[in-house]
């Protein structure tokens, strides 16, 4: 705690610190330098950074802008002291993507909010110098003082690099320093390197100088970047073959394709089986808590504000944690193992023909736990096209939160038989629902690309990283990192919503002696009651019209609700019950038609909220709900008309 | 001997592969296999425009990622569908791409063949 506050004061700069006309009279505080880490994608930026900082890290955004910002703190063992900037990995400072902008602008120092950083630490993987070289380059021009630390250098000794460090120092003009992030070595002898620069002379450059590169600086770069390569490096003894053999089958047309099914199943399995015990037990706490406050407080507004808008409230989206950190697991297992980018590869033909990037293929799939982290990953994708694409389909994949609604339906209405002697037939509607799912997002995707982004597609190219065996502490770190997220919005942004629902739900109160359930007489049952003429149409009663109000906290809300609506005891846990109920309540059409409705309606604030932060502005989120509406809408209608009229 | 095949009709009408040993061809035309020294990146003459950015852009992007002239380069997989995208290795990096942006860059073939691709001259 105390480190992460020691963060908060922003020093003056070194630059500053050091200018000896410009000295302050005052003594000054313990210098703080500032660092920036600059490197590739791959290269073990983040294992390093972790190496640097260990858990002294905080995680926000950059001003403005989506992008994460990832800082932490340094304590040399002389007392010397620094700030790590875990810049956004990047290629090149000519910036496409938002993070790559943001990287630009951070060692431009032009960055709004953010002071310049007073050294740059640019980070190599050391078996792959070709690239690297040239954004070392890039960066010499930029005249901030700089260090090269060439990472993962025991996979470059194991596979019998030779490299020249003196040369390669003396040829790019900085001090360049050997690491293995992920066992802390060359740690310390990178924050010598540093401290030497931040005293060097170098360190007073106001004035950034650099212009974005054209074709022929490009090639310039390139055969400088060449040479001194040629000069410094000689070729492997042992080159790695195992990403060639691991490749031969990976990217099989065949095989690679099954193996990668083969995955992805392994990984549904993961996130909806592995994760039911932690669900049930987060639902228990949640569930004896409510009992606790029940007991706890009087009858009243506030027992109810507690139990049923805060503790039930943030427990219905808080269950999804488990899940959420299970599919986490396996992105950043999959993709420092260098495997995302060959998912990438198989997918995009499939991909490509719905309008959309190969890369968007892993925020869809994330999507399928949740589409907050899908919206949140479509920011890998560098077009801000591709990325919008990818953020208006994401929530039509069948996010977990539909599970319980289609799993009260199906089994209320789907009877439970075998076809074709094998499977279920609830099954296979649990299965169409999903194909559903999958179906309208690309092809929405395609409408999208076909009607309103005609032609230009963004180019699908991207390197295929050598296969590394991830290291276990930081995917744990990286784990831990996206559930403070979730856990921080769970607690602000949901939290205010699922108040405000519960608010609606709950007042004004039923008057005494009131029949039927006290929702009735709230605002959600005034306004179910005034949406009902309108959703009469698609079959939908004044009570599913009801219950699809508090469903805008979170879509299994629903179950809850009905359970409300229908005065069933026992809210969620009473699936078996509230199924008789709303057979008996319910045709056929309307339950059918319900059940479209909820594959694409826009039934969750907290997506359409991240797409609000995600694209910085109310029109996307806008134009989601208005497309998903008009869509559900109109899946509704047909399938309660086309149901009705086959005798249902 | 091909000659400058991005030059000539018979793009369009390749009907099987070609085996090819010296000549110059674009990358994206090439088969699994096909291996040579790249000549130009960037020329256009070969994309008429089919991908999505200004072929300047399209020429720098290929440039960061690696395409330069005097860069050995073999394609080592094709996508299942199509045999699209394909995954290059430029030197001792491997990148992948679609065929289309491939088509920008020029290779002095070694060895290898050309795929058919007989729905492109659309």
């Amino acid at each position: 705690m105390s480190a992460e506050a020691a963060l908060e004061p922003p020093p003056p700069s070194l630059a500053d610190r050091l200018n000896p006309e410009g000295a302050p009279a005052q003594p000054l505080p313990i210098a703080v330098a500032r660092l920036a880490l600059i490197g590739a994608p791959n290269c073990g930026k983040t294992a390093l950074f972790n190496a640097l900082t260990g858990a002294r890290q905080k995680v926000a955004n950059y001003a403005g802008v989506t992008v994460e910002r990832k800082e932490g703190a340094i304590t040399a063992a002389d007392g010397w002291r620094a700030r790590v900037l875990d810049l956004p990995g990047t290629y090149s400072l000519r910036a496409r993507s938002p993070d790559e902008v943001v990287t630009r602008d951070a060692v431009l120092g032009r960055l709004q909010g953010e002071a310049p950083p007073d050294v740059l630490v640019c980070i190599a993987d050391a078996t792959n110098l070709k690239g690297a070289l040239r954004l070392v380059l890039e960066l010499k021009q930029v005249g901030r003082p700089m260090v090269l630390a060439l990472n993962m250098f025991d996979i470059a000794e194991r596979q019998g690099w030779r490299i020249d460090l003196e040369g390669l120092s003396r040829e790019l003009g900085v001090p360049v320093v050997t690491t293995v992030a992920t066992r802390k070595r060359g740690v310390d002898a990178l924050l010598a390197a540093v401290q030497g620069v931040a005293r060097g002379p170098a360190a007073r450059s106001s004035e950034v100088v650099w212009r974005e590169p054209g074709p022929v600086e490009l090639r310039t770069a390139h055969r400088e970047a060449e040479r001194i390569r040629k000069a410094c490096v000689a070729l492997p003894a042992r080159p790695d073959t195992l990403t060639g053999k691991l490749d031969s089958v990976l990217l099989h047309p065949v095989f690679g394709s099954v193996i990668l099914l083969g995955l992805l199943f392994l990984m549904f399995q993961a996130v909806f089986t592995w994760a039911q015990p932690l669900m049930d037990l987060i639902k228990a706490g949640f569930d004896h808590l409510g009992v606790l406050v029940g007991q706890t407080f009087p009858p009243g507004l506030l027992r109810s504000l507690i139990s049923e808008g805060v503790i039930s409230g943030v427990g219905s989206v808080l269950v999804f944690l488990p899940q959420i950190l299970i599919l986490f697991l396996f992105i950043i297992v999959l993709e420092d193992l260098g495997y995302m980018a060959r998912a990438a590869f198989l997918m995009d033909r499939v991909m490509g023909g719905a309008g959309l990037h190969g890369r968007a293929f892993i925020p869809l799939l994330s999507s399928f736990a949740c589409a907050i982290p899908g919206v949140m990953g479509a920011r890998v994708i560098d077009n801000k096209r591709d990325r919008l694409t990818t953020i208006l389909v994401a929530p039509l994949m069948t996010c977990s939160a539909r599970i319980p609604v289609y799993t009260l339906i199906i089994s209320a209405f789907i009877p439970n038989r075998t076809v074709w002697g094998v499977a279920s037939l609830q099954g296979l509607v649990m299965f169409g629902l999903y194909a559903a799912g999958i179906v309208s997002a690309l092809s929405v995707g395609f409408v999208i690309r076909k009607l309103f982004w005609r032609g230009a597609a963004e180019p699908f190219l991207m390197e295929l990283p050598a296969y590394k065996l991830p290291d276990p502490k930081n995917v744990l770190m990286g784990v831990w990192t996206r559930a403070k997220i979730f856990l921080t919005r769970a607690g602000t942004v949901i939290l205010a919503m699922m108040v405000l629902i519960w608010f609606l739900s709950s007042t004004p109160s039923a008057p005494p002696g009131a029949l039927g359930p006290a929702i009735n007489y709230s605002f959600a049952g005034l306004l179910g009651h005034a949406m009902e003429p309108l959703l009469a149409p698609i079959g939908f009663t004044w009570q599913m019209a009801v219950a699809l109000v508090p469903a805008m906290a979170a879509r299994e809300v629903a179950v809850a609700a009905l359970g409300t609506v229908y005065a069933v005891q026992g809210g969620e846990d009473a699936v078996g019950p509230l199924a008789g109920v709303l057979h008996a309540h319910w045709s056929m059409a309307s339950a059918l038609a319900m059940l479209a409705w909820f594959i694409f309606a826009p039934q969750c604030a907290s997506t359409l909220g991240v797409v609000k932060r995600e694209t910085n502005s109310w029109k996307w989120p806008a134009i989601m709900f208005a497309y998903m509406t008009a869509l559900a809408y109109a899946a509704a209608f047909l399938t309660f008309h086309i149901a009705r009229a086959a005798g249902a | 001997m091909l000659k400058r095949l991005q030059d000539s009709p018979v793009r369009s009408t390749l009907a099987a592969p070609v085996h090819m040993s010296g000549g110059v061809a674009p990358l994206g035309w090439g088969a699994r296999g096909f291996r040579g020294v790249v000549t130009s990146v960037g020329a256009g003459g070969a994309t008429r425009g089919a991908s999505g950015l200004e072929s300047s852009e399209l020429e720098r992007r290929l440039l960061e990622i690696g395409f330069v002239e005097g860069a050995r380069i073999e394609i080592l997989h094709e996508g299942a569908l199509g045999g699209d995208p394909i995954a290059v290795r430029i030197d001792d990096a491997r990148v992948a791409l679609r065929r289309r942006e491939a088509d920008s860059v020029l290779v002095q073939v070694e060895a290898g063949r050309l795929r058919p691709r007989r729905n492109l001259a659309a």
